[in-house]
């Protein structure tokens, strides 16, 4: 490994860059190719892939190397972020918030702007135990409801979970779906009905 | 326009295995477009394959085969170098012709 | 087409899918892969792309043959499997889709507009660019995967493929990296490979393009990653742009030793 390094280190001076300023230098390139490469499309615009927010900035090292200190304090930011509902009702309709956790669209350049979105959230976790099809990313939220109960806290833990997942896992491979306004404050409502309501197939 | 098969003819013993790749879109006319429009119909109806003006394979196609079909049959009383011929017919009456020989 | 249609329906109700049933329907897809290893229509695309390589195009009526893709003017064979690579007479790194378009372009004379033209094929519309891609791409196969990363643009470009691999951002946060980095992961029922293992990313870069059944084409890797990017909810990269380019050398890099089996058939 270090061979490796000492020679990218080599061809990078004789073409210019300074070594210490690698990343950095790569960073700027990379950001300033994308700007020609791409074009925005429907909703996938150019101003949300350019301008990195602070998770996504500190999210793309390679390692990943953060200190306790700089984890407690992003998720201490994230956590800021989260809305709850004004009504303090927490739970909407479970068979809705099973089509949203089926549906795979929106947000994509094939979308449309404004269009309903889906959470899509059986890319990554099972659900109901009926539906085979469900993606290893995320941990099985089978019987959720069932298992945790639903008193306040862990309702509240859960909501800012789905609405700002950055909020406790530090660069969690799960979408901020209400911060980055991809589901309304309803469809997180109905999501949430789906993993609590007693009668909901992922309690059953 | 008609794209070429591809086809190959191999003799085991004293049958000859056939198999065909046919490039052919199968449209079975009850797809709609993205606009709601229905694409129209556009598929094989008919299938002959010949060796020696005898028809060893004679099909009757239609819209329950998928895009781009692969056919593979096989028959007895071909010979090492005869040549295998086969013809498809669309409900356009768009034909293609192609062939190969036995090896 | 019926007699294989019912073998796979008979294998799909064979498999009892319980619970996480990741492995064995890959099993048995990969068993009907096996069945109709003989029938890739690719070929046919295969067919088409030689003798659009042959073909006198442009206002000088000239053909492709004297395009040199990497390995001298002309030469076809293990050409795929060396790119992308720097190349002296334009001063960069290109991969093979680029290269196809600069001869286009200087050989043929075309101009840009009809060299990029349909690079991506539909029904009614077929695209010459993946037919020439699933031609060269063929003439690699059985070969070993052996980029080189030697020339200090080689290296760069590596490096922007990589930076970009982990790159997150749009309204998901996604980068390549959140579904291609991790063991085993899947999405849905659809494995995932990791593209930081040596041995996924080698299975994963050896098999493009590919036929894609669900599009009923001949898919190369442009279009593999535009289609990701899509689905990462970035905005629409150009095609062979320059960044993909970056993405393709970091992945054929880490594929590095693998045997190139491929235009293959994927679903």
């Amino acid at each position: 490994m270090k061979i490796i390094l000492s020679v990218i280190a080599i061809s990078l001076l004789v073409t210019g860059c300074a070594t210490a300023a690698m990343q950095t230098d790569t960073g700027k390139m990379l950001v300033a190719r994308l700007e020609e490469d791409f074009s925005s499309k429907g909703p996938a615009t150019m101003e949300r892939m350019l301008n990195q927010d602070e998770v996504q900035k500190l999210c793309s090292a390679y390692p990943l190397e953060m200190s306790d200190e700089q984890m407690e304090t992003l998720q201490a930011s994230q956590l800021k972020t989260v809305k709850y509902p004004a009504d303090g009702n927490y739970l909407g309709e479970w068979k809705e918030g099973e089509k949203i956790a089926q549906n795979g669209r929106g947000m994509q350049s094939s979308d449309q702007v404004k269009g309903t979105n889906g959470g899509n959230c059986y890319a990554c976790h099972q659900l109901a135990k009926e539906e085979i099809s469900f993606g290893n990313i995320g941990p099985s939220l089978y019987r959720y409801g069932k298992l945790k109960g639903d008193g306040e806290a862990v309702v509240k833990y859960t909501w800012a979970k789905i609405y700002n997942s950055q909020a406790f896992t530090t660069c969690s491979n799960m979408p901020r779906f209400g911060h980055s306004e991809i589901l309304t404050e309803k469809q997180i409502k109905d999501v949430m009905a789906l993993l609590f309501d007693k009668n909901s197939p992922v309690n059953q | 326009m008609a794209e070429p098969m591809r086809i190959r003819a191999k003799l085991n013993g004293d049958t000859v295995e056939v198999k065909v790749l046919i490039r052919h879109d199968m449209e079975t006319g009850k797809r709609k477009d993205p606009s709601g429009k229905v694409i129209p119909p556009h598929f094989i109806k008919t299938l002959i394959a010949k060796c020696k003006e005898k028809t060893v394979l004679d099909t009757v196609m239609g819209i329950s085969v998928s895009k781009d079909p692969f056919l593979s049959f096989k028959f007895k009383g071909g010979a090492l170098g005869d040549k295998v011929t086969v013809t498809w017919v669309d409900n356009t009456d768009d034909t293609r012709t192609d062939e190969a020989t036995i090896s | 087409m019926k007699l294989i249609a019912s073998i796979f329906t008979a294998l799909i109700t064979m498999t009892p899918l319980q619970g996480v049933a990741g492995s064995s329907s890959t099993d048995e897809i990969a068993k009907y892969r096996q069945l109709l290893a003989d029938g890739n229509p690719a070929e046919l695309w295969e067919m088409r792309g030689e003798e659009l390589w042959k073909k006198k195009l442009g206002p000088q009526s000239v053909s492709l043959e004297q395009c040199d893709l990497g390995k001298g003017s002309g030469v076809v064979k293990g050409a795929y499997v060396e790119l992308p690579r720097y190349f002296k007479d334009v001063n960069k790194v290109m991969d093979l889709e680029q290269r196809l378009i600069h001869c286009r372009i200087t050989l043929q004379k075309l101009t840009p507009e009809q060299a990029v033209a349909v690079p991506f094929g539909s029904t009614s519309n077929p695209s010459d660019i993946e037919a020439l891609v699933a031609y060269i791409t063929a003439a690699s196969r059985g070969m070993k995967i052996a980029v080189s990363t030697t020339h200090p643009k080689e290296q760069a470009a590596y490096e922007l493929g990589k930076r970009f691999f982990f790159y997150r951002a749009g309204a998901h946060d996604f980068a390549c990296a959140t579904c291609h980095s991790k063991d085993k992961q899947r999405i849905r029922l659809q494995e995932l490979p990791n593209l930081l293992n040596r041995t996924d990313a080698q299975n994963t870069y050896s098999t493009w393009p590919a036929y894609r059944v669900s599009q009923g084409e001949v898919r190369s890797m442009q279009h593999r990653l535009s289609d990701c990017m899509r689905q990462q909810r970035f905005p629409e990269p150009r095609y062979a742009s320059d960044t993909i380019t970056a993405l393709i050398m970091f992945m054929a890099k880490n594929a590095e030793g693998g045997i190139y089996d491929a235009p293959a058939l994927k679903r």
